[in-house]
């Protein structure tokens, strides 16, 4: 794990290095003096050999700091913070359309097998992974949207009603609700839904798909013939005892769903202007503001890290044969 | 023919060789599916080889501004987009692109895999834990983040495209390389290989390799549709191929501008990703069948 951090930041450092962008001369300037150019290089180190380059960037990125955004002009850790809440909002409705609909629907073309559950199930998510979140985003957005106006278009709430609840959790639904403001939580509601149910059918897609594998594995088993042959209802069989076998493995998925739908977020949030983290990363890239692409790519991946991590952590909890190995 | 060729005792190896062939044939044959995906994935390398002629006289990146946005019409089946290019001729030639993002990837990913599985799998020890740690790294990487942050380090276009999709795709290879390895490497024939005094390359390159090829190649087939979207999605942030390169992806972004009055224009490159990935994807499931059913 500390290997992969470690591997992460010696990535992102060498792609700091080989970008073909001089971040000195991007801060000067292409009209500034041979001499400023070298005294803004030295200042941002950029003459010292590698390795002492390194050492000193992941000292900063150990502290959090990744630097200064070109664009802002703030820390790139301030920019990330606030936008981040935006995807997370988003990527955690869509996890839960994901996970709620997903699951059972997996288990149903599981018991069904070769049946209409199964093959709808299936026809569901080989649409769903063979899709371009961007397009169906865009398809959604003309038909939903401009076509027939049951939601509110790109952003993620109408100017009118921007800084209206004070920011507590950062997810403006939640602030809405917590504030009591429901005009201002129907907007951002509204703002939501399509994205978040576009991302989510894509999660309970692959959620769904894999699903069904690990219970038709579970109900191979002899366990199950043995409880049915006690006469112990289906229902009870197949999701008390074999979802129950399957939830370490569900676990992995969901975590991997997640952590999907964090890096997804650069095309879904430039497709619904959606001011989170993807958005943050793609403007940034555009604008050669190197610290703030880094920076969001640093994030991203221990996002990753930590989910594995959590993950991990969860497995005893829901599994007592591996809380007695532990 | 039928019966030579599902004879149970063959008499030559060739005989017995060519059965096994016809026999994964028509267990794979016998799934619609897997032939739909088949007949796509088929359909797309013929447009992409014949594309000059599907198109005819109509050519992608010709630029004609008095018939910009044009619905579709007989001279224009899908219309024209906002330069006043041909839709048809750009989703066509697009193809091309496609299929040569996918086929460098896949040139790519596939060798690195094995040389690094390979070994990993056949000598153990340190050199797998390092090789594996290695590819562990890669392997928690965000995938498409990854592939931006090299894209714009790089520098846009197609090249760059295909370096990063292969730098964050071909860990999984190289595990699947390294399993198969494992399970192949104290089996008879390999130790017949090394009395006979085959050197650890030979055995590696000659015995043991042949035998991953089957589930690597099926896994590549699997991963294509994942290869379309991101080198799509890439293609959308205007990452990959540049203009005025018909490539699907981008064609989308640009009928982003305009995509309140002329869907068409975003709608249906979309639909090419679409079918594309879903042909891969049918293919890829049923060549998994059949290995699994052989297996």
């Amino acid at each position: 794990m500390v290997l992969t951090f470690l591997g992460l930041t010696v990535v992102t450092f060498f792609i700091g290095r080989v970008i073909p962008i001089d971040p000195a001369l991007a801060i000067v300037g292409s009209k500034a003096s041979n001499e400023t150019y070298e005294r803004v290089r030295a200042e941002i180190g950029l003459d010292l050999p590698l390795p002492v380059q390194y050492w000193r960037y992941l000292a900063k990125v150990l502290h959090g700091d990744f630097g200064t955004s070109v664009i802002t002009s703030q820390p790139v850790l301030t920019d990330m913070l606030s936008v981040f809440p935006a995807t997370l909002e988003l990527a955690l409705l869509a996890l839960l359309i994901g996970a709620v609909g997903g699951v059972p629907l997996g288990v149903v073309a599981a018991t069904h097998r070769g049946r209409w559950p199964d093959h709808l199930t299936r026809l569901l998510s080989l649409f769903g992974y063979s899709m371009p979140v961007f397009w169906l985003g865009l398809v959604g957005l003309l038909l939903f949207y401009a076509k027939l106006g049951w939601v509110e278009g790109p952003g993620r709430i109408d100017v009118g009603y921007e800084d209206m609840v004070p920011t507590v959790t950062g997810l403006l639904t939640v602030d809405a609700l917590l504030d009591g403001d429901y005009d201002v939580f129907r907007n951002a509601l509204s703002h939501l839904v399509l994205p978040a149910s576009i991302l989510g059918y894509l999660s309970l897609a692959y959620v769904a798909r894999m699903t069904r594998g690990f219970m038709l594995g579970q109900l191979r088993q002899e366990y199950v013939l043995a409880a049915k042959a006690k006469g112990l209802s289906q229902w009870r069989v197949v999701w008390v005892h074999a979802l129950g076998n399957v939830w370490v493995q569900l676990i992995t998925v969901i975590a991997l769903t997640f952590g999907s739908l964090l890096e997804g977020a650069v095309l879904t949030e430039t497709v619904f202007s959606w001011p989170g983290l993807g958005l943050y990363m793609k403007n940034s890239l555009f604008n050669a503001d190197l610290n703030a692409v880094l920076g969001g790519t640093v994030m991203v991946g221990v996002a990753y890290i930590l989910l594995n991590l959590i993950s991990d952590l969860l497995y005893p909890l829901v599994d007592p044969r591996a809380r007695e190995r532990t | 023919m039928r019966a030579w060729l599902l004879d149970p005792a063959p008499a030559s190896r060739r005989q017995a060789r060519c059965g096994r062939w016809f026999r994964a044939w028509l267990g794979f044959s016998s799934n619609g599916l897997a032939m739909t995906g088949l007949a796509i994935v088929v359909a797309l390398v013929l447009i992409a080889v014949c594309a000059p002629l599907i198109a005819g006289s109509r050519a992608a990146t010709l630029q004609s501004l008095g018939d910009r946005l044009q619905p579709a019409s007989r001279a224009h089946w899908f219309g024209t987009d906002e330069l006043g290019r041909d839709i048809f001729a750009r989703t066509v030639f697009g193809a091309r692109i496609t299929l040569t993002i996918v086929a460098l990837v896949g040139a790519i990913v596939v060798p690195v895999g094995l040389v690094i599985g390979l070994p990993a799998g056949y000598f153990g020890g340190a050199v797998d834990a390092v090789l594996m740690r290695l590819t562990d790294i890669f392997l928690a990487f965000p995938r498409l983040v990854l592939a931006l942050a090299f894209a714009a380090a790089l520098g846009p276009g197609i090249d760059n495209a295909v370096v990063a999709i292969a730098l964050t795709t071909w860990p999984p290879y190289a595990r699947l390389a390294r399993a198969e390895t494992l399970t192949h490497r104290h089996a008879e024939f390999v130790q017949a290989a090394v009395l006979q005094g085959a050197s650890r390359t030979s055995i590696l390159f000659r015995q043991i390799l042949p035998l991953c090829l089957p589930s690597v190649l099926i896994r590549l087939t699997l991963d294509m549709a994942g290869i379309i979207i991101t080198a799509a999605g890439l293609g959308f942030l205007g990452l990959g191929a540049q203009p005025p390169a018909p490539e699907w992806g981008a064609m989308v972004a640009s009928g982003r501008q305009v995509l309140l009055n002329q869907w068409w224009v975003a709608t249906i490159p979309g639909i090419a990703i679409f079918v594309t990935s879903v042909g891969f994807n049918l293919l890829g499931d049923g060549l998994r069948d059949v290995a699994d059913a052989r297996g």
